[in-house]
């Protein structure tokens, strides 16, 4: 590199250790993310899916199930400017934030921040946040939520944890909606739990139909008993009527 | 994909620490990815190449140096390379923990540094 120069000055070729995750830049705001949820008593779930597994249809049937008792927000990452999905959650009375991430096929902390400086958190219970529908990119990019939702769904197929291995790590909980399609696809629910099993042992699973509300109440109940662990964590003060 | 914004965090790692260290240039980026991640090297150099114009690291290499995913059966304690999901070669169970394959992170860079003393 050095020869063409006179050496009129000179070169000293350094190698730098530096040894850093290159999600840290990430990490940092989504740890920033997480302490204005908590400073606010608002317990915060980002749900992941592939396009079409229902996100926005088990979202909307989250939402009748808890509204009556708890205030929701939702933000709505979308690849497109389409409010297709946040028109949906407003119709239903409840705040939705659209988050268009111009082509980007997820969503990172610093949008989701955005996304929240829209919303009145002091006034909500629960901020959902659906992200873009990929099932590769939005692994291992924190929002600063404190549990992390899959949606799987029957028609995808039961081979999906070995194929997209990635997305079921350091998931909290999964769904796997549509079960009202069961008898129709072939669906081998021992091979798909399994795949589950060795990706991220224990895992909190729930078999549900957004369509006929069949299995709801088990994952509603699952999500209201972390809203109240959170808000008893934060010692919340409620000013508004339950 | 998202090497995109993979790329870009790379860069503001680098060239952050460029600036630290008062370099001229970056001739060399020596990233750890484990194969568990599921990114593209090319696409992350073809990037790499399109946004460092015009910044310390324009023209500098990028170097991967990719780690096998390797797990440990919680039952046997047998290690095994995992390339596809599977049970535990040695005694079936389902439950391991994964030991390698999730490193993602900028380990060095070479920099050239110019020194000001000048002979006229």
């Amino acid at each position: 590199m050095c020869n063409s120069h006179d050496h009129s000055h000179d070169h000293t070729h350094d190698h730098v250790s530096i040894v850093e995750n290159i999600m840290s830049q990430n990490d940092q705001l989504a740890a920033h993310n997480r302490k204005l949820l908590d400073k606010a008593g608002v317990f915060g779930i980002n749900i992941m899916a592939s396009p079409g597994a229902g996100k926005t249809s088990v979202i909307l049937k989250t939402i009748e199930a808890l509204s009556d008792r708890y205030k929701i927000a939702v933000i709505e990452g979308d690849t497109a400017p389409v409010t297709i999905d946040a028109d949906k959650i407003i119709a239903k009375g409840v705040p939705a934030v659209q988050i268009n991430t111009g082509g980007n096929c997820h969503l990172d902390a610093h949008m989701t921040l955005h996304g929240m400086d829209e919303l009145e958190l002091d006034e909500l219970d629960l901020l959902i946040i659906e992200n873009v529908g990929n099932l590769v990119c939005p692994a291992g990019v924190a929002l600063g939520t404190h549990a992390n939702v899959v949606i799987a769904s029957v028609p995808e197929g039961d081979d999906k944890p070995y194929k997209y291995p990635n997305i079921y790590r350091g998931i909290d909980v999964i769904l796997l909606n549509k079960t009202d399609l069961m008898p129709y696809i072939d669906f081998k629910m021992d091979y798909f739990l399994q795949g589950l099993e060795m990706l991220n042992p224990g895992l909190e699973s729930f078999a549900l139909s957004a369509k006929s509300g069949e299995g709801i109440a088990a994952w509603t109940a699952w999500l209201e008993e972390r809203i109240h662990e959170h808000q008893h964590r934060h010692h919340r003060e409620h000013t508004h009527t339950h | 994909m998202h090497e995109l914004a993979v790329t870009e965090s790379i860069l503001n790692i680098t060239t952050r620490f460029a600036r630290q260290e008062n370099a001229t240039r970056v001739t060399d980026v020596y990233l750890v990815i484990g194969d568990l991640s599921s990114i593209i090297d090319d696409s992350v150099q073809f990037y790499w190449d399109f946004i460092t114009k015009d910044t310390v690291c324009e023209k500098s290499l990028l170097h991967f140096r990719r780690i096998p995913a390797r797990a440990k059966c919680n039952n046997c304690g047998h290690e095994f390379q995992l390339k596809e999901l599977m049970p535990c070669p040695q005694c079936d169970s389902a439950r391991f923990k994964i030991i390698e394959g999730e490193e993602f992170y900028v380990d060095s860079i070479k920099i050239t540094k110019e020194e000001t003393t000048h002979v006229q």
